[in-house]
């Protein structure tokens, strides 16, 4: 039977079909796109009630900032968040994949979730795809065990430590928590530490910058504060705009006025008894 | 030379008072060589959605028919368009599945959602969804394009202000970019009314 020439929605996975046609495209001298990739300062730290996570919102394509205020701290269950650095859509698929198996999981056991069940998730994954799939990621939340704090890196291979830091930020966030760190922060210190490291990739780090995002998780509550600190603001905004003199040149316009949306609701009958 | 740089492109959408625009060049090239100058890089998904695909002009075509095809069936299944963020997902995802090798193309979509509300995302070529509150640039002038957008945007425009601003934009970005150019192609959309518009540039 000759393969369907339709495109019908594939059951989930990657498809390799463009590989072939991308190598020899190569191959002829046209070099392959670069991927947006978070540059990136993230962090985490373990305080005394709880977990606090941190990360800068720049995104970059090559020396271009892309997104100046991009949210890298993904959502993966109610008690759960990660923060994600590396190749953006890596980071945004493999947490979204995760949260939703975390769901699925929670349906079935009707328990929630723990941070040990994200971790082997996410490093069976990374690991499968030999550390293609290029997502560093720094997971930290609390369960029923306790809270937990732990780093991935691309190729699977995973750490549980009291603070991390990751991304291309990392060593001038670590540099800040190497200094001032202690057991049993309270949550304002444990906050201002977090911003100090995440501020200090921002200002050191190229790859790193704009607005300080931090997510405070504690026994059944999280607080997810985004843009906590706006530590580079635009400077020199003009009142009075751009104002046009010469005004642009129209060949053609085609004017299509748009019917109201008028929404149908049919109202059905009861079924009979 | 990189892929992107192939057919060349440029395509640019802003934010505006319950309305959007979406723009692009009119150029294709085969490297150094003008093919076309009527190329047709916006499409529209449906009355209140446009996607702008910038890269290489034989994945944007493919793209553009793979999508078209998935929102048909939406709408028989759901018997209703689809809302932009949902379909900023489905190109997404669309896009992810071939993570190992891409469709050579970066998409702009813009649409207005519940409430008239303007939404525009871009991606690249990998699906990295990025949703921007003000403007949203993609192709091989999409550094002039990030400086003049930049410079020139304001919130809350209205449609004609936003009209202007956004073709300013795009031709002062395209005219720094010799890939790019050969004319401007310009949608505005409010909720009663799509305004299409052709812009004269320069022909070089």
């Amino acid at each position: 039977m000759s393969q369907s020439a339709v495109d019908v929605p594939p059951k989930g996975g990657f498809s390799f079909d463009l590989c072939k046609r991308n190598d020899m495209l190569t191959q002829k001298g046209l070099k392959a796109p670069s991927f947006l990739k978070t540059g990136t300062t993230i962090v985490g730290l373990i305080f005394k009630d709880g977990v606090i996570l941190g990360a800068d919102t720049r995104a970059t394509e090559g020396p271009i900032v892309a997104d100046k205020n991009c949210e890298k701290i993904h959502y993966m269950a109610p008690n759960i968040y990660c923060c994600g650095a590396g190749t953006a859509a890596d980071t945004e698929a493999v947490t979204d994949m995760v949260s939703s198996q975390l769901r699925l999981h929670r349906y079935q056991t009707s328990r929630d979730s723990r941070v040990i069940t994200a971790l082997t998730l996410l490093k069976k994954h990374l690991f499968s795809y030999q550390g293609h799939v290029s997502a560093a990621l720094v997971l930290g939340g609390v369960d029923i065990t306790g809270p937990h704090l732990h780093t991935i890196y691309p190729h699977g291979s995973t750490d549980t430590l009291p603070f991390a830091t990751m991304g291309s930020g990392s060593l001038a966030a670590m540099s800040v928590f190497e200094a001032k760190y202690k057991e049993g922060l309270t949550r304002d210190e444990g906050i201002k530490l977090v911003a100090e490291a995440i501020c200090s990739g921002i200002f050191n780090d190229l790859g790193s910058g704009s607005n300080v995002d931090i997510c405070v998780i504690t026994k059944g509550n999280k607080e997810y504060l985004r843009n906590y600190m706006e530590p580079n603001p635009r400077t020199y905004v003009s009142s009075k705009g751009y104002s046009f003199t010469k005004k642009t040149e129209v060949l053609l316009t085609k004017i299509t006025p748009l019917l109201e949306r008028v929404e149908i609701t049919e109202v059905g009958e009861a079924m009979e008894e | 030379m990189s892929i992107f740089e192939y057919n060349g492109s440029a395509v640019v959408a802003m934010v505006g008072k319950n309305c959007f625009a979406i723009a692009s060049d009119r150029r294709l090239g085969v490297q150094l060589q003008t093919i076309a100058t009527d190329f047709q890089r916006i499409s529209k998904i449906h009355d209140h959605l446009f996607i702008g695909l910038s890269g290489l002009a034989t994945d944007v075509q493919t793209l553009y028919q793979r999508l078209v095809f998935r929102h048909k069936l939406y709408q028989l299944r759901e018997e209703r368009d689809m809302k932009p963020e949902t379909f900023a997902s489905l190109v997404s995802a669309i896009l992810y599945e071939k993570r190992f090798g891409p469709y050579l193309c970066q998409p702009v979509i813009a649409g207005l959602g519940d409430d008239n509300k303007p939404f525009i995302c871009t991606m690249d070529s990998i699906g990295a969804k990025e949703l921007a509150k003000d403007f949203v640039v993609s192709g091989t002038a999409s550094e002039s394009l990030y400086g003049a957008c930049e410079a020139m945007f304001k919130p809350d425009m209205e449609a004609e202000e936003l009209f202007e601003t956004i073709s300013q934009a795009l031709l002062s970005s395209v005219d720094r970019d010799c890939l790019s150019g050969w004319g401007g192609h310009v949608y505005v959309v409010t909720p009663d009314e799509i305004k299409e518009k052709i812009l004269k540039g320069r022909m070089d």
